[in-house]
């Protein structure tokens, strides 16, 4: 909503500048997104007339004129304007005059000719008009005045972002009435009266059972002048608001909408077959409206129609064939109310709305309708001429308006201030909201200009509003102290984060939509989650896997001249379900790419491998262990690649990145990933205490050959199982391939640490332990190496 | 000059003269070992009358003792010297970077996560979560946003096959606990959401915190309190100037924008906040005449961008590592 200070002025005019006013109705809700100037400063600037007008003897395309400015005295001033003439009246900047830009005006010689001024254009005052050349003004303008007080120059243009619940600020008299509300000062009523007819002429008027119009005020005003020139001081102030002046009809329409807020419409009253209808559309029915769009109408859609055709979209817009133009002889105003909910919705199904939908789908004054149409025939008459016919007014159901309870104890529990039953009463009285007063408050009802009171909240926020939010106290909460849980068996988020960055992971965010195609390549999904309105076909699917985004971030990275990228993320993916439901669970991925250090004097340049990044999970999961297995999964080289287990159940993946994608996706190397799901990283389990025993330990090393495809863990598996309880620890210490082990063997070793809690181990004892797992080894194909 | 005093004067001489610990010991060796030259005067006492034999004795024996003292000395200087030269050789270039890895850190909307969090968790604040893909009712219809309200609409929500939409906020968070918990309820909500918008001020995914205290008799006052106290804590000027101003958001009721006044003196919007309309109350099983209570939504994007001076919000889903290792 944008609009003229002084229009807003000439209504309520309260003792604040134009920043206190603008800070009054932004803290009122009203928020004022922006304040401009009409015209940039500029000074010394009077209407001038053009008496006399000569060839500059020096130069072709200038003149020498002779200037009345009201001094008594003609003042010579040469000119190039090509619409310089006798007799016109234009702004005249004197010496002394500074013109926009620092410009300053002084007498001098111009090819010879002494020149005591300038004409000027409306861009040289920063002014817009289309004429290219002076500024012709109207030929009554006063010569002398001063041309920012002719033009209403010294003048703020204040835009405001009106919440949708306020439509009742949707006009300069709505805002007049909200600063009279806040200020107290007086505020100026329209004298609007009933224009007499002068004509019978008038059309029937039916509003249809089914259709949401409250009130339809009609009237027909004959042999009106159409082609008339819209008065400067209208177009100025539509303008002003944003609005380019079309006609003089049209443009008073658009004036009522922007001074009263009541949307109007005028007919060509030739272009109407018998009376009015206003109802749904039928089917199949086609409107080609204002803005030469065709529309298919739909039954939802209210249309004025006459006894053929629709003619109009009801509140939203008129249609091309019907509505006034300059040729117009005999025209049709029309004022109604539709429902708000009528209207919601609709300009933005049509994909195209207008300054009545606007206002009609947050909602019209109910009551305004008939105080409308008399201003807007009276400026009819005024402007146009014509003969007005009566006016016909339609009813049908109108908005109730209960009455709410605000009891005085449920404000100051609200809003945290006491306010007396005196001043919550003064406050209904500024915003003209008719109240009863009762033993517990108040019982107030809704002007029909308010669709936004309906509740007793409602009507505590006006009161906190005009009381002023920055008058509630802002004192410290009291409340009962509580402690937030903290368990200690779980390992909050923030912490898995620390864990990560402190292993040198960079935390990044990508986006949740991606690629189809990453869904397939990385996480073998070709179902997944789909969006209907993708912002763009890269971003159409949910991902199911971070892995996409961490090889586009390295390969983002990579172009970047960065070697080494080290990154994690945590985040929900999205996984569609058989029976359409959808799981959105959080998980744990990080990617590792280049030297296992930063390329650095004091260590071997070698690059992160699986087994850096399995130390990773290791340590994510810590204190937990879990057991890994080969797996096979599409984003991962298929002997590189395993999943993890906790308590038998898969909690998540690690792998090296498959050498396909590692060509496909533009890097030069293979990264290596994991992906965990974030409910297993968080679970530490309670801390268990074992006893601590004081017997000595004793270790026994078994170093055993097998095959390349006999894994660690299998033999480690097989001697557990035959382990007797005080067997401490059994862990692999050496890998040794080559002299002295055959070819297609290994050589593990295992460290096997034994103890007791009650007693020292004799030999035998020790000797029985590992001499079973050894023979559990070797059922498992192991030798012990000579 | 008696015999000893020549061969302790030319023992002392050859303790001296003597190149290394080798020779050091081999002088000691000619002295004072089995048949040095003190040692076979020793021997010869015996010979000598009792009277002399004291006498002669003493004086010996403080040859000896002055040789041995000797060679103790000359001893500890040549280890001593040896302890210097390896300490020498070992000695290390100290400036040189330590070995292995430096740790990475958080992205800078989590390090305001968690600094926010962090905050509200020492007035009581909880942390609940939610899903990123809601429902029509948790996203909407039970935070009192009508079925033909702008945000519905495909420019601004996406919406996934089946009809479920991408949260727009993460006011479906506080829906979802207040269906789980009676009050006293006080909790933050951080999170994803999503809107349908592109430009240098708008991300497709953001993030955003709600925040919601709900109990007997939280009023507007302790809103504007709790909220004016976050601000200053957060940003870490006890004289920050907040202002709430009035507003309309379908949830609250007794809406407020939350300004903030910055070093150029210009009102900042940094959030949104209110009382909760007592429909959302009642859509989620809570008597609005038992309980008040206050929410307020912020963009935590916004904050790290406040707060460490981005000035283009699309730095934080580029994932530039020279961008992001600025915040470690």
């Amino acid at each position: 909503m944008q609009f003229s200070e002084q229009w807003l002025r000439s209504r309520v005019n309260p003792s604040l500048s134009t920043d206190q006013l603008s800070y009054l109705l932004t803290m009122a809700g009203l928020e004022v997104e922006e304040v401009n100037a009409a015209a940039p400063a500029f000074s010394g600037v009077v209407i001038g007339e053009v008496k006399e007008c000569e060839k500059h003897e020096n130069a072709d395309r200038l003149r020498v004129t002779k200037v009345d400015v009201g001094t008594g005295e003609l003042v010579q001033i040469v000119c190039g304007a090509p619409n310089v003439a006798v007799g016109v009246k234009v702004p005249c900047a004197l010496p002394g005059a500074i013109l926009p830009g620092d410009f300053r005006i002084k007498p001098t010689k111009m090819r010879g000719v002494e020149s005591g001024g300038m004409l000027c254009s409306g861009k040289e005052l920063g002014v817009p008009d289309e004429v290219d050349g002076l500024m012709l003004l109207p030929t009554d303008a006063p010569v002398g005045q001063n041309i920012r007080d002719y033009l209403g120059l010294d003048d703020s243009l204040f835009t405001l972002k009106i919440t949708p619940n306020r439509a009742d600020c949707l006009s300069v008299r709505g805002i007049a009435r909200e600063v009279a509300a806040l200020t107290g000062s007086p505020l100026t009523a329209w004298d609007i009266a009933a224009v007499a007819p002068q004509t019978d002429s008038k059309l029937t008027v039916a509003i249809a059972d089914n259709a949401p119009c409250g009130r339809y005020v009609g009237r027909v005003v004959k042999n009106v002048n159409a082609a008339a020139t819209t008065p400067d001081w209208m177009k100025r102030r539509l303008e002003r608001s944003g609005l380019r002046s079309i006609s003089a009809i049209v443009d008073i329409t658009n004036y009522i909408l922007l001074e009263q807020g009541q949307p109007m419409h005028a007919f060509d009253l030739d272009k109407i077959d018998g009376g009015i209808t206003v109802r749904m559309a039928a089917a199949g029915e086609k409107l080609v409206c204002l803005n030469e769009k065709e529309i298919e109408l739909t039954p939802d859609l209210m249309v004025i129609a006459d006894a053929a055709k629709p003619l109009a979209i009801a509140g939203i817009m008129g249609g091309l064939d019907s509505g006034v133009t300059t040729a117009s002889r005999d025209i049709f105003l029309e004022s109604a109310f539709f429902q708000p909910e009528a209207i919601a919705g609709k300009a933005r199904a049509l994909g195209f709305g207008s300054d009545s939908s606007y206002r009609y789908e947050r909602g019209v004054d109910f009551a305004l309708q008939t105080e409308a149409i008399e201003r807007a025939t009276a400026l009819v008459l005024e402007i146009c001429g014509g003969e007005p016919g009566p006016l016909t007014e339609t009813v049908s159901a109108l908005p109730a308006r209960a009455s709410v309870a605000v009891r005085t104890a449920r404000v100051a529990r609200v809003l945290g201030v006491t306010l007396a039953a005196d001043e919550i009463a003064a406050i209904f009285t500024r915003l003209g909201l008719p109240f009863e007063q009762n033993a517990d408050g108040f019982m107030v009802s809704a002007p029909s200009f308010r669709f936004d009171i309906a509740i007793e909240e409602d009507l505590i926020e006006e009161i906190a509003r005009v009381y002023g939010y920055d008058n509630i106290p802002a004192n410290a909460p009291v409340a009962a102290q509580t402690m937030l849980p903290q368990p200690e068996g779980l390992r909050v988020r923030s912490e898995v984060r620390r864990l990560l960055a402190g292993r040198d992971f960079q935390e990044i965010v990508s986006y949740a939509f991606v690629e189809e195609k990453w869904e397939r390549d990385f996480a073998g999904n070709s179902n997944p989650v789909r969006l209907i309105n993708p912002i763009a076909s890269q971003m159409s699917v949910m991902r199911s896997s971070l892995i996409g985004g961490l090889v586009d971030t390295l390969a983002a990275n990579l172009n970047r001249k960065h070697s080494r990228v080290r990154v994690f993320e945590i985040a929900r993916v999205f996984h569609k379900q058989a029976d359409g439901s959808i799981q959105q669970p959080e998980v744990v991925s990080a990617l590792a790419y280049g030297g296992r250090v930063d390329e650095q004097w004091a260590s071997k340049a070698e690059r992160v491998d699986f087994y850096d990044i399995k130390a990773d999970v290791e340590a994510l999961l810590h204190p937990r262990v879990a057991t890994y297995r080969k797996a096979a999964h599409p984003a991962f080289h298929p002997g590189r690649c395993a999943e993890v287990l906790l308590d038998g159940a898969v909690v998540g993946l690690l792998g090296e990145l498959h050498p396909q994608w590692v060509q496909a996706y533009g890097l030069t190397n293979a990264p290596v990933l994991f992906e965990l799901a974030a409910c297993a990283v968080e679970q530490l389990g309670r801390i268990k205490l074992a006893p601590v025993s004081k017997f000595q330990p004793v270790r026994r090393d078994l170093a055993l050959v097998v095959a390349e495809e006999v894994s660690a863990a299998t033999l480690q598996q097989a001697m557990l199982a035959v382990a007797p309880e005080f067997v401490h620890e059994l862990a692999l210490f050496d890998l040794y391939r080559g002299k002295g082990v055959d070819e297609g063997k290994k050589s593990l070793a295992f460290r096997i640490v034994l103890q007791a809690a009650d007693r020292t181990l004799v030999d035998n004892e020790v000797e029985q332990a590992v001499a079973a797992m050894l023979a559990a080894a070797e059922a498992a194909g192991a030798v012990l190496r000579a | 000059m008696s015999n000893v005093d020549v061969i302790l004067k030319e023992g002392l001489a050859a303790l001296d003269a003597a190149a290394d610990l080798v020779e050091l010991e081999q002088v000691k060796a000619r002295y004072l070992g089995k048949s040095g030259a003190l040692t076979e005067l020793l021997k010869q006492l015996g010979k000598l009358s009792p009277e002399e034999r004291k006498s002669a004795g003493a004086t010996i024996n403080a040859a000896k003792q002055a040789f041995e003292t000797r060679h103790n000395e000359v001893r500890d200087g040549f280890n001593a010297a040896r302890l210097a030269a390896q300490l020498a050789a070992e000695s290390l270039d100290v400036t040189l970077p330590g070995r292995g890895i430096l740790p990475a850190g958080l992205h800078p909307v989590t390090l305001t996560l968690e600094r926010i969090t962090g905050l509200f968790a020492t007035m009581g604040f909880e942390v609940a979560d939610g899903p990123e893909i809601e429902s029509d009712f948790h996203n909407f219809q039970a935070l009192n946003i009508p079925e033909n309200h702008p945000a519905r609409a495909m420019q601004d929500t996406f919406y996934v096959e089946g009809g479920d939409v991408l949260r727009t906020h993460t006011s479906p968070i506080q829906v979802r606990y207040m269906l789980d918990n009676q009050p006293p309820i006080k909790i933050v909500a951080p999170g994803r959401v999503y809107r349908v918008d592109s430009d240098a001020t708008h991300s497709p995914m953001f993030h955003q915190m709600e925040g919601l205290w709900i109990d007997q008799n939280v009023s507007f006052a302790d809103l504007k309190a709790t909220i004016t106290e976050f601000l200053r804590r957060f940003f870490e000027r006890d004289d920050m100037q907040v202002r709430f101003r009035p507003s309309f958001f379908p949830f609250t009721e007794t809406s407020a924008e939350i300004d903030v006044l910055d070093e150029q003196g210009r009102w900042l919007e940094v959030g949104g906040s209110g009382m909760v309309h007592p429909n959302v109350l009642r859509n989620v099983g809570i008597d609005p005449e038992k309980y008040t209570g206050f929410a307020f939504g912020i963009g935590l994007d916004r904050f790290a961008m406040l707060r460490y001076g981005v000035n283009d919000l699309r730095l934080f889903f580029e994932n530039d590592l020279t961008f992001l290792k600025q915040f470690n």
